[in-house]
């Protein structure tokens, strides 16, 4: 049986890590940069899961299981903060958010 | 041609294409929705390589839990069409070229190292079934106190959420 080598799944993480930091910095919504950030996390477990299987160890699915936690807990917070930067700013635009901005 | 290469390329453009409509998405809740496509493509990918239990946790958290959040949120505060700004004009001539060749660079790499010319077949792997029981029994011997210590993070980023969220007197 001829399988997929590991170095597709890593090129694939790479991609899609590179995208979200684009996301990242092109998007000016609050919520879509949360969103990037959720991406670059998403191919980071990806790339976990690759070297986990490559190595025939189970130590990076852990590991994926703690970054989906610790996911899961930021966007949590984040999303409060969202919703209060909202509140106060009446817009979602990051670059009406300024305050500290040097 | 094998089954597995199929399903990894469709897979793989589904995850891709996901992400470039998050970011050419004007309405975050198409962003989202985008988000969710590349998540659930993710899953698939997982059990491609193996992680079962990886993959149930990616649909039930991230494209359940999470991603209904972002969809919540956005609903709530009716986030509609972004605003367009105009990029500065070292991001545009300097940043997205650098990107890109960091891109491939990354991409160069990981294609030709000792790693990533391994195959996946995962001879020693264990099997379907004993793979989240090994999973489980790693989880809670060897990371044990990692494990514990994420139910306290959770409980502070609940606190934290909540303290956030209450309206100032």
């Amino acid at each position: 049986m001829s399988v997929v080598p590991i170095s597709y799944y890593l090129v694939l993480s790479a991609i899609l890590f590179g995208l979200g930091v684009v996301a990242f910095v092109f998007k000016r919504n609050i919520i879509t940069i949360f969103m990037a950030i959720e991406l670059m996390l998403n191919a980071v477990n990806l790339a976990f899961v690759a070297f986990a299987r490559a190595h025939n160890q189970l130590d990076g699915l852990v590991f994926v299981f703690f970054v989906i936690v610790v996911a899961a807990a930021e966007a949590a917070v984040g999303l409060a903060i969202v919703i209060t930067l909202a509140q106060n700013r009446e817009s979602l635009n990051v670059e009406r958010v300024n305050l500290l901005k040097f | 041609m094998s089954l597995e290469f199929i399903l990894f390329f469709v897979f793989a453009i589904v995850a891709v294409m996901g992400a470039l409509l998050l970011i050419v998405a004007r309405e975050p809740i198409h962003s989202a929705l985008s988000l969710i496509l590349v998540m659930v493509s993710l899953a698939a990918l997982y059990l491609l390589l193996g992680a079962e239990f990886i993959a149930a946790v990616q649909i039930i958290v991230y494209a359940g839990a999470i991603m209904v959040l972002f969809v919540f949120v956005i609903m709530l505060l009716n986030a509609g069409v972004e605003e367009r700004t105009n990029w500065s004009q070292i991001a545009k001539y300097a940043g997205l070229p650098l990107g890109i060749f960091l891109l491939f660079e990354l991409a160069h790499f990981l294609a030709h190292s000792r790693i990533g010319t391994t195959i996946a077949n995962g001879a020693g792997a264990p099997t379907t079934a004993a793979s989240t029981r090994a999973l489980s029994e790693m989880l809670f011997q060897k990371y044990l106190l990692p494990f514990e210590a994420t139910s306290i993070l959770i409980l502070i980023a609940i606190l934290g959420a909540l303290v956030l969220a209450k309206r100032g007197e």
